[in-house]
């Protein structure tokens, strides 16, 4: 079958690939019918709880359980010594691929020493988690407080404590880039901008939190576990190699998942430990974690500083751009990801849009006594694209161009491609001018003008911004974590089945979280098979029925598990035209598949049906001649073969209005305009980018952890931690424009997280549009109104 | 310390349940834990994010800020009741069609909120329906879709639909 016929399969008129279908889920959820993780009750279940370090750097003295041990109801106290002698060994958060990193080993609760405050120190399991709780504060724990370390920027001088003797230092990690000549470009150019953002410590706020019910058969050695995650299986790995369980014998089973956007790709020490006591107790055992466990304890992420230059010649072209970063992780890098990608991806990505070839970036990411840092939705990028997007918006300014003209000059032309970036990055089939072009006709960007014009003269200070970005999506092989050394899948796979009745089976390594995966795979396969939608039933999230996976990560489900499912749907179809062919004595490419039906090429009239192939090809196999043994079951697995990752691009446009005398910001209006390559389902691809634009959103102008000076977070509920509710949100615009990607045949790219790592850009963009003839500039996030106001000098 | 129970007689989704339950469990925890009513969702239990929201009495209620005691003698309904009823048919009809949820975790409290609206009888703007919304805690959709599904729902019930 030649490659052009395959891709008229998802062309073809009335294709299930680029339609608005339903979700299945979405049928469930409406109906209170979801089924999370804490829906599982099984018989016998007991809950765990944990007693947790109130300090943010303490020893442990001594720890007495035994009023715990003795309370009705409680089945097992265990402290973080005992649970490290059922471990393989501590955690180490490094890996290969980034050079001179380290890290302290970690084990899944304290043990000595606790180093940020939330950090596991006793587990309790009873009956009840009401029960394990009272227990809970029955457990007499003696600490000793150590200094803490929570200032990044302090955290390298020479007086500073220094959390992890062992390592040094408290640095985890730096890198310098450079391409060109910054210095020579900076010292040439017209016009040099400078300046320093900062970002602060946000966390994910799944609306369900972290999730995980294991159970142990002590009779087989096998082990079952129920759990919010993204990636069943390298859980599946991660569990199995820290607890000694053979990694065959290990099930894990993502039911729905209550939101992730990151959070669910990582592992954590208590979700360990309520393992270990399943194992220990031989019944199932249920961790919870409540909201402010969540606060506490999910991975942190976007504590940055960065400062930042950029040079342009007076004519407004880009010569030169240069970034140094100091991230703040938490008490140890984040096993096995690491807390140091979003510090590289801020150096990967900023100023990604242009096409300066002088860039240099430096990063140091240095430990602090606060939760661990790691990968959240859009890793880096809301900080790359606010620090690159605001100095581009200053030059502009400084040049007196138009910030849209300004972009024009300098974007990387559509028809460049393939190139490199100036930070080393292999960029292909990106369209930052179709992209711009539209973002102006669908903003109206000249009558907005006009009409942000005529507020001023009312009084009313409205702002726009523009922030173009390109987005890292599906990561390859060759790369961070295959590279590095990680049990993590970077290809992913798909097997699909003919079902006697003539139902097709679709099993993938990726999976869903409510973004619609299980829909998407479905409308591929049925697109590509030739059978109706409903024929065809999508299984993820189960490492005992699904090909092995990496899951659901950085926008890699349908770029990598698309084109997984687009072969296996192929090979598939492949199977049954050589089975029709045979039964019907017809040549093969002569056959086609239309609505579960085997028919003659540019006819619909039903030669054989998919359910007869499906019959005789499980049951009447005597029909068939000898030479063909029906297998009617095909596996794919597909990798990036040298590219780091699927890189995609787009701009976002945002109209605000700052009250000046309050600091408040009134969000006007969002449009988005982003190049995910091919649109699968297109109402699930622009709720992605909505409900994206809005956790970016809620980062740029209410989210922070706020920590005091002891290493104590302040503000560890959803009513102190503010996050975007209906009420301040805009609605958003999306268009798309649809460059496949030449790595794949389907040609997607990931499209999750463009939304996010905009937003905050865009957004800051605006509002200093707004404040600008007031002299006040943004440069730091959230932009809550004390900050604007401080800006504009009236604080 | 053993526990302290108390029993209660309420109406659930119609039905009449006479149970003894402890006296400090709170509502969502006895409907999901006892009466296996698990569409009632925990995000906060301090009353913010509202993917608890349930009907008690007629009244939309934080159902983690209220303990099961206090509904003893009480008519609560929840998203499972809501269903049974076909009380709000159309608008899950238009949640799903317009994709007005991802994970779905928020959705029941959502539909429960949400259904208040529908009783108007004039047209309400998106700004109302976002301000009526605005104690339920949604992060993935943005809420641009929810909007439209209960503006959908509102305008065609007024039609006549």
């Amino acid at each position: 079958m030649g490659k052009e016929t395959q891709i008229n399969l998802l062309d073809r008129p009335n294709s299930y690939v680029g339609r608005i279908l339903s979700r299945d889920a979405a049928k469930r959820a409406v109906a209170g019918r979801g089924r999370y993780t804490d829906d599982i009750m099984p018989h016998r279940t007991l809950h765990a709880a944990f007693v947790r370090s109130p300090y943010g750097h303490a020893k442990i003295l001594s720890i007495d359980i035994k009023a715990a041990q003795e309370h009705p109801g409680v089945a097992l106290v265990m402290t973080g010594e005992e649970l490290s002698e059922m471990c393989t060994g501590p955690w180490v958060g490094t890996l290969v691929c980034f050079e001179g990193m380290k890290s302290a080993p970690q084990n899944p609760m304290a043990v000595d020493r606790a180093c940020w405050q939330g950090e596991p120190v006793v587990m309790v399991v009873a009956s009840s988690r009401a029960v394990a709780e009272d227990a809970c504060e029955l457990v007499s724990v003696h600490y000793e407080e150590l200094p803490v370390v929570v200032d990044k920027e302090a955290a390298l001088d020479p007086e500073i404590p220094i959390i992890h003797p062992e390592l040094g230092d408290n640095l985890a990690f730096e890198k310098t880039i450079e391409t060109g000549d910054v210095e020579k470009a900076t010292s040439e150019a017209d016009i040099v901008i400078e300046d320093t953002f900062t970002f602060g410590r946000h966390t994910a706020v799944s609306l369900e939190p972290r999730a995980l019910l294991a159970e142990f058969d002590p009779g087989t050695d096998r082990l079952t576990i129920h759990t919010s995650s993204q990636c069943p299986h390298m859980i599946q790995a991660v569990f199995a190699r820290t607890l000694g369980v053979p990694e065959h014998n290990v099930r894990i089973v993502a039911p729905d998942v209550g939101g992730s956007f990151g959070l669910k790709i990582h592992t954590f020490g208590d979700e360990v430990a309520t393992t270990a006591a399943s194992i220990k107790l031989g019944r199932p055992v249920k961790f919870i974690a409540d909201r402010l466990e969540s606060f506490a304890t999910d991975i942190h992420a976007r504590e940055n500083r960065v400062k930042g230059r950029i040079a342009v010649t007076k004519d407004g072209i880009i010569t030169s751009m240069d970034i140094d970063i100091r991230s703040g992780a938490g008490a140890y890098s984040q096993y096995p990801r690491t807390s140091v990608f979003e510090a590289n991806q801020i150096l990967n990505i900023t100023g990604g849009p242009y096409a300066h070839q002088n860039y240099r970036a430096t990063t140091q990411v240095v430990y602090l006594n606060k939760v661990p840092t790691s990968q959240y939705r859009a890793v880096g990028h809301p900080i790359g694209n606010s620090v690159g997007e605001s100095l581009v918006d200053q030059a502009a300014d400084a040049c007196g161009i138009d910030p849209v003209e300004f972009r024009r000059l300098n974007v990387m032309r559509d028809d460049s491609y393939p190139r490199t970036s100036a930070a080393g990055i292999e960029m292909q089939d990106l369209s930052h001018q179709k992209c711009l072009e539209t973002l102006v006709a669908e903003m109206n960007y000249d009558s907005l003008r006009t009409e942000q014009a005529a507020y001023r003269k009312k009084g009313i200070q409205r702002g726009i911004g523009i922030a173009a970005f390109i987005k890292g999506t599906a990561p390859g092989p060759s790369g961070y974590y295959g590279a590095g050394g990680a049990p993590i899948a970077t290809q992913d796979a798909c097997t699909v089945k003919l079902e006697p009745s003539g139902g097709i089976l679709c099993m993938v390594g990726v999976t869903d979280q409510g973004q619609g995966v299980d829909t998407v795979m479905g409308q591929i396969t049925a697109a590509t098979i030739g059978t109706p939608i409903d024929s065809v039933r999508v299984i993820e999230g189960d490492t005992d029925a699904v090909p092995y996976g990496g899951g659901t990560y950085a926008s890699r489900a349908t770029a990598i598990g698309g084109e997984a499912t687009y072969q296996a749907a192929l090979s598939l179809r492949k199977e049954i035209l050589e089975i029709a062919g045979a039964l019907l004595q017809a040549d093969i490419d002569a056959l086609d598949i239309v609505n579960g039906n085997i028919v003659n090429k540019g006819d619909t009239v039903s030669r054989i049906s998919l359910a007869e192939i499906g019959r005789i090809g499980h049951f009447q196999v005597s029909e068939l001649p000898n030479h063909i043994q029906p297998v009617l079951s095909a596996t794919h697995r597909f990798r990036l073969r040298d590219a780091l990752y699927i890189f995609t691009n787009g701009i976002q446009g945002a109209y605000v209005e700052v009250d000046i005398d309050t600091g408040f910001i009134k969000l006007l209006n969002h449009w988005v305009v982003e190049d995910c390559g091919r649109v699968i389902n297109p109402q699930l691809a622009d709720e992605q980018v909505r409900g994206g634009c809005v956790q970016g959103l809620g980062g740029a102008l209410y989210e922070e952890c706020v920590y005091d000076s002891a290493g104590q977070l302040q503000n560890a509920t959803l009513a102190d931690y503010l996050t975007p509710m209906a009420g301040e949100m805009p609605d958003i615009n999306v268009s798309h424009i649809q460059t496949h990607t030449g790595v794949s045949e389907l040609g997607a790219k990931g499209v999750g997280e463009s939304g996010t790592g905009a937003a905050p850009a865009v957004v800051m963009n605006a509002v200093n549009d707004a404040i600008r003839p007031f002299g006040g500039k943004i440069t730091s996030q959230p932009m809550s109104p004390t900050i604007i106001l401080e800006a504009l000098g009236k604080i | 310390m053993s526990e302290i129970t108390m029993e209660i007689t309420l109406t659930v989704n119609s039905e009449k349940i006479t149970k003894t339950v402890p006296v400090r469990q709170h509502l969502v925890d006895f409907l999901r834990m006892e009466l296996g009513l698990t569409g009632s969702h925990l995000g906060c239990e301090h009353g913010v994010c509202g993917a608890c929201s349930i009907r008690v009495n007629n009244a939309v209620v934080r159902g983690c800020l209220m303990l099961a005691v206090q509904a003893d003698g009480a008519d609560v309904v929840t998203v499972e009741g809501l269903t049974e009823t076909k009380e709000i048919e159309d608008l899950q009809k238009n949640f799903v069609e317009r994709n007005a949820m991802q994970c779905g975790y928020c959705t029941p409290g959502m539909l429960v909120t949400a259904a208040e609206l529908l009783r108007t009888t004039k047209p309400i703007s998106r700004d109302d329906i976002r301000n009526h919304l605005s104690g339920n805690f949604c992060r993935c959709t943005g809420y641009h879709a929810i909007i439209d599904a209960v503006e959908t729902t509102i305008n065609n019930r007024l039609k006549g639909r």
